[in-house]
C-alpha cells in the first residue's frame, strides 16, 4: 500500500488570485447587499409578511444541508471502511466547513436585526427547534476541524475513527434537525411532516456529494493531478444512487400528502396549477436535476468522461436550488388553511382566490446575498487548499488505498509505539 | 528607609481624578436614577389570576365596517407607517404591518357570507412561542402573546409558525412611534390586547371599544377566567369556536356564527 502525499494547490499564483479576485467580488457584492439591506429594511427584498423566507434561505439551507452531505465522503472511509476514499477526507472536512460558514452568514445576514447575533448566542428558549440548531451547526464546525486535524497530524491518528463516528452521527442530527425547522410547523400544510428530516438527509447527500465531487475535478484539473477512472466510477455511481434516492423520497412525499382530501388541493396546486413553481418543480427539480443528471452519469457514452460527469454534477446542485425554492417558498405562497370550506372574499390579502395567489418576486440584493455566501464558502476552500495540504497528489487507481485499509496508518506497529516513535523524532 | 523619588504623592493628580469623578458621578446619576424612576412606573406583576381574550360576535360584524382596524391602527400608531416612495402600492400592501385584519369569506357549499376581523388568537400554547429561538416571542402569564422588542432578532420563524398570519414584520425604517407601542424595524410585531392598557388598569381594547363606539357590540374583550365577566357570559350563552381548532391551541379569541 502506497502512501498518501497531500500538496498545497500550486497553480499559476495569477489564476489562482484571479479565482480569488473573482470570489472576492462576489463577496463584495453580497456584502453590499446585506448593508443594504440592513440599512433600507426588508422593503427592498421581495419577501413580505406572507413570504417571509425567500431565496436568501434557499441558498442558506441548501449550503448548510450540502455541508453535511459533503463530510460524507470522509465518513466513507473512517465510518465505514472504504479505503479508496481515505485520500479525499481531507477535502471532505474542509468543504463542510465552508460550506456550512457560508450559509450561516446568509441566514444571520438576512436577520431583520443581525446585529443581534449575540442575543440569539444567549438567549436560548430550548423549545425551538432553531435553538437546538445554533448549538449542533457550531458543535459541527468544531467537531469537524477536529476531525481534519486527527487525518492530518499523525498524533491525532488515534482518534480518527472516533472523531469520525461522532461526526458521522453529528451530521445525521445536523440535517434532521435542519428539516425539522419545517418538518415542525404544524400550521402548514406542506411541512408539518416528520418525512422532511429524513428527505433533507438524503437530499444533503446528492447535493453536497456533487459539490464535491465538482470541486475535486476541478482542483484536479487545473493542476493536472491525477483522477482515477475507478475512483471516478465510484463516486459518480454513488451521486447516481443518491440522486435516485431524492427522486423516490420527492415522488413519496407527494403521494403521502396528496392522498388525504385536506392536502390534494395544494398537491395539485404545486405540481400542476403553481404557475413558476410547478414549472420550477418538473423542469428545475425533476427534469434537470435529477432525470438528466441520472441519464448522464448511466449513459454508455457519457458516464465515463469527466465533463459530462462535471455537468451532471452542477444539473444536481442546479436543481437542488431549484427544489429548495419550491419546497420553501411554493409551500408558503399557498395559503394557510384558516377558514376551510370557505373563499376569502375580501381581506386585503389572497382575495377571492382559493389556492397560491401571494405574490413572491425576488429582488436583486437578495440573489446577491445568497450568491455571496456561496462566493465565500468557495474562498475558504479555495485558501484552505493553496495554504494547507488538503489535496492529495493522485487520486490514480493505482494509488489509492483498498478497502479497510488506512494508509495514515502505520503497517504492522501498534498505536502506541507508533506514537512514541514519533515523539522520539 | 527613603522614598524612591517616583513613588512620592502626587496631590495635584489625586485631585483632579477625584473632581473628575465628582463630576462624573454628578452627570451621570440623575440619569441613571431618572431612567430607573420612567421605567418602572406599575411595579405590580403580571399573575395567572386573569387569562385576556375576545369573543368576536360575527353576526354583529357588518361588511365594509373597518372601525376595528382603524382604532387598532390608531392606538399602536400603525396609522403613521409610511410607504418608501419608490416601494410599489401592491408590494407594500404584503409588506405593511397589519395587527387586525378585516375577513369577508363565503361557504364555498352554501355561500353563506361571514364578516370578522381577525388578529393574534392568544394561544395558550403558541406555536410562535415555541419556535422563536431566543425566547422574544413569550406569553404573559395573563394569556397576552407578545414579542419582547429587546431580544427579537428578526428571523421571522414565528411568522412561518403562526397558523392565522397574525404576524407582521417590520419591513421599513421606523418614525413617529408612539410612547406606549415602542416598534422598530426588523423586528416581527402582532395584536398584543392592547397591552399598555391592561398595564395601566384600563377596561377595553381598542378594537372593542371602537365597535361598541359603532353601534355594532361584535367584539367583547375581558377574562376568560372570571365566570362573571361579559365574555365568559356571553360565551356561555352562544355556541363558539376556535379557529384552527384541530391544532389544539386553545386560542383565547373565540368566533360565533362562523
Amino acid at each position: 500500500m502506497k502512501r498518501i502525499v497531500y500538496r498545497e494547490w500550486r497553480i499559476p499564483p495569477t489564476r489562482y488570485w484571479g479565482i480569488l479576485g473573482l470570489l472576492a467580488v462576489v463577496i463584495g457584492l453580497g456584502g453590499l447587499a446585506a448593508l443594504y439591506l440592513e440599512h433600507q429594511g426588508h422593503w427592498v427584498t421581495g419577501m413580505n409578511n406572507f413570504v417571509v423566507w425567500g431565496v436568501p434561505h434557499v441558498f442558506a439551507v441548501f449550503l448548510i444541508i450540502a455541508a453535511s452531505g459533503a463530510v460524507n465522503v470522509a465518513s466513507i472511509a473512517t465510518v465505514f471502511g472504504k479505503g479508496s476514499y481515505q485520500p479525499l477526507g481531507r477535502l471532505s472536512g474542509l468543504l463542510a466547513v465552508a460550506l456550512l460558514i457560508g450559509g450561516l452568514l446568509i441566514l444571520v445576514l438576512d436577520l431583520g436585526r443581525p446585529d443581534r447575533l449575540l442575543v440569539a448566542l444567549t438567549h436560548y428558549n430550548l423549545r425551538s427547534i432553531f435553538a437546538w440548531n445554533i448549538y449542533l451547526y457550531t458543535g459541527f464546525i468544531a467537531l469537524v476541524i477536529a476531525y481534519l486535524w486527527s487525518m492530518a497530524d499523525r498524533m491525532g491518528l488515534a482518534f480518527k475513527r472516533p472523531i469520525g463516528l461522532v461526526a458521522f452521527g453529528w451530521r445525521i442530527a445536523l440535517t434532521t434537525a435542519t428539516g425539522s425547522i419545517f418538518g415542525f410547523l404544524v400550521a402548514r400544510q406542506a411541512f408539518d411532516t416528520a418525512f422532511l428530516a429524513p428527505m433533507f438527509i438524503i437530499m444533503s447527500l446528492a447535493y453536497g456529494l456533487a459539490i464535491f465531487i465538482l470541486v475535486l475535478l476541478f482542483s484536479f484539473d487545473q493542476e493536472g493531478r491525477p483522477v482515477g477512472e475507478q475512483l471516478l466510477r465510484r463516486l459518480k455511481n454513488l451521486l447516481g444512487v443518491f440522486v435516485a434516492a431524492v427522486l423516490y423520497f420527492t415522488l413519496v412525499y407527494y403521494l403521502t400528502k396528496g392522498y388525504g382530501a385536506k392536502n390534494t388541493d395544494l398537491v395539485g396546486w404545486l405540481l400542476f396549477g403553481g404557475g413558476s413553481y410547478s414549472v420550477l418543480l418538473w423542469i428545475g427539480w425533476v427534469l434537470a436535476g435529477t432525470l438528466v443528471p441520472l441519464g448522464i452519469l448511466w449513459y454508455p457514452s457519457t458516464r465515463r468522461d469527466c465533463r459530462w460527469i462535471a455537468a451532471a454534477c452542477a444539473l444536481v446542485i442546479l436543481g437542488g436550488l431549484a427544489a429548495l425554492y419550491v419546497i420553501l417558498v411554493g409551500s408558503q405562497v399557498y395559503p394557510l388553511p384558516i377558514f376551510p370550506g370557505h373563499t376569502i372574499l375580501d381581506s386585503g390579502f389572497l382575495d377571492g382566490v382559493k389556492v397560491g395567489a401571494a405574490s413572491y418576486r425576488p429582488t436583486l440584493p437578495e440573489l446577491l446575498l445568497g450568491l455571496g455566501g456561496v462566493a465565500v464558502a468557495l474562498l475558504l476552500t479555495a485558501v484552505g487548499v493553496r495554504v494547507l495540504q488538503f489535496l492529495p497528489e493522485s487520486l490514480a487507481d493505482a494509488d489509492l488505498p483498498g478497502d479497510g485499509q488506512d494508509p495514515d496508518a502505520p503497517a504492522g506497529a501498534s498505536k502506541a509505539s507508533y506514537i512514541s516513535e514519533i515523539s522520539a523524532g | 528607609m527613603m522614598k524612591h523619588p517616583d513613588e512620592t504623592i502626587d496631590h495635584g493628580r489625586r485631585a483632579w481624578f477625584g473632581l473628575a469623578a465628582g463630576v462624573t458621578a454628578a452627570v451621570a446619576a440623575p440619569g441613571v436614577i431618572l431612567q430607573i424612576a420612567s421605567a418602572d412606573p406599575d411595579p405590580a406583576p403580571v399573575t395567572a389570576a386573569a387569562r385576556w381574550g375576545l369573543l368576536i360576535d360575527t353576526n354583529k360584524c357588518a361588511a365594509g365596517c373597518r372601525d376595528c382596524v382603524d382604532a387598532c391602527d390608531r392606538e399602536n400608531g400603525l396609522d403613521r407607517q409610511s410607504k418608501p416612495p419608490s416601494q410599489s402600492p401592491a408590494a407594500w400592501t404584503d409588506q405593511k404591518a397589519v395587527w387586525v385584519r378585516k375577513v369577508k369569506l363565503a361557504d364555498d357549499l352554501t355561500g353563506r357570507v361571514t364578516n370578522l376581523p381577525l388578529m393574534c388568537q392568544h394561544c395558550e400554547h403558541p406555536p410562535c412561542v415555541d419556535v422563536c429561538p431566543t425566547g422574544a416571542s413569550f406569553k404573559r402569564a395573563d394569556g397576552i402573546v407578545v414579542v419582547d422588542r429587546h431580544i427579537c432578532i428578526g428571523c421571522r420563524y414565528c411568522m412561518m409558525a403562526c397558523p392565522y398570519q397574525a404576524r407582521s414584520f417590520v419591513h421599513e425604517p421606523m418614525h413617529d412611534q408612539l410612547t406606549q407601542v415602542p416598534r422598530g424595524k426588523g423586528c416581527v410585531e402582532s395584536c398584543n390586547l392592547c397591552v399598555s392598557r391592561r398595564d395601566h388598569g384600563l377596561a377595553s381594547t381598542a378594537c372593542a371599544d371602537a365597535c361598541a363606539a359603532a353601534g355594532k357590540g361584535a367584539i367583547v374583550f375581558g377574562d376568560l377566567k372570571d365566570p362573571a365577566s361579559p365574555i365568559s357570559l356571553a360565551l356561555r350563552a352562544m355556541p363558539s369556536r376556535q379557529l384552527r381548532e384541530d391544532l389544539a391551541l386553545n386560542t383565547g379569541v373565540r368566533y360565533a356564527g362562523v
